[in-house]
């Protein structure tokens, strides 16, 4: 009985925390957006929110300025977020960048902003503003 | 009838199964245990072992990670430190001067007849046919 009790508070347990995953990720990916949004404001006072269709673009490229190797973050993250992509160089194998393939994408903020600061340059060739960090995860996020 | 004496017969045994261990000590080495460098080196690139470097190599490479072989792997300087620490109290043999694992002499010598093909981008990619490469082996060839 003790046995069956304590499975039943472990099955209970797994459940709750089975729900509450991902609403815990959401909360960690709105709060990035909600400091973006922040950000953006300072940098520009016309800002007025987000956009997925400018995100997808940026993510399409083609862009140039930075690296010859590297025009796109859909060149190494595949033109389809929902699959995995593979390093350009090394041929590492990298998780899908959208939320619905891979919902731990997003949720932290130290990392999120490690990989802006290494891939926008090799991308763009400059630093990511606050704006397309944030239209970058809007389309991510919502991308089915 | 010549009789060989028990020791000699043992340590000629001894040598015999220590010979190919010695001539492929890189095909098993310990794997990384260690949570940060697992995460950070893993993030680009399998999370080589620190055991296929010399110390020297490792504190030359996470001294220069703002241009890594061309690429910015920069973290901060805390990250950093904890990871230079592992590397190389855990660091092999080999030529301190030469900052890649492929550039090592026995590393050349393993690979010279291979040829990557489509298998691999690189020979950075060990588990294109090193199957076991990320638990440190590298036997499967």
């Amino acid at each position: 009985m003790k046995r069956l009790s304590s499975a039943c508070a472990a099955a209970a347990l797994l459940l709750t925390a089975g729900a509450a995953l991902p609403a815990r990720a959401d909360a960690a990916r709105d709060a990035i957006l909600t400091a973006y949004a922040a950000e953006a404001q300072r940098e520009d006072s016309g800002f007025t929110g987000f956009d997925a269709a400018r995100g997808r673009a940026l993510y399409m490229g083609p862009h140039t300025g930075g690296k010859a190797e590297t025009p796109a973050c859909a060149t190494c993250h595949t033109p389809d977020p929902t699959r995995s992509g593979q390093h350009q160089k090394t041929g590492r194998s990298i998780d899908p960048m959208a939320v619905s393939a891979n919902p731990a994408r997003f949720t932290n903020a130290t990392d999120v902003e490690k990989r802006f600061s290494r891939d926008c340059p090799a991308v763009l060739g400059r630093a990511c503003t606050a704006r397309e960090k944030g239209d970058f995860i809007t389309y991510l996020t919502g991308k089915p | 009838m010549i009789r060989i004496p028990a020791l000699t017969a043992a340590a000629a045994v001894l040598c015999l199964s220590a010979l190919p261990g010695l001539a492929n000590e890189m095909e098993r080495v310990p794997p990384v245990t260690h949570p940060a460098t697992q995460k950070e080196c893993g993030e680009c690139h399998m999370a080589f072992q620190p055991g296929l470097l010399p110390a020297q190599s490792w504190n030359r490479i996470m001294d220069g990670l703002a241009d890594h072989f061309g690429d910015n792997a920069s973290l901060p300087a805390d990250a950093v430190a904890d990871i230079r620490a592992y590397l190389t109290a855990n660091a092999g043999r080999g030529d301190g001067t030469l900052l890649r694992i492929t550039e090592q002499r026995w590393f050349v010598h393993e690979h010279r007849k291979r040829h990557l093909g489509n298998r691999a981008k690189s020979f950075a990619d060990c588990q294109a046919c090193h199957q076991d490469a990320a638990r440190g082996l590298y036997e499967d060839d």
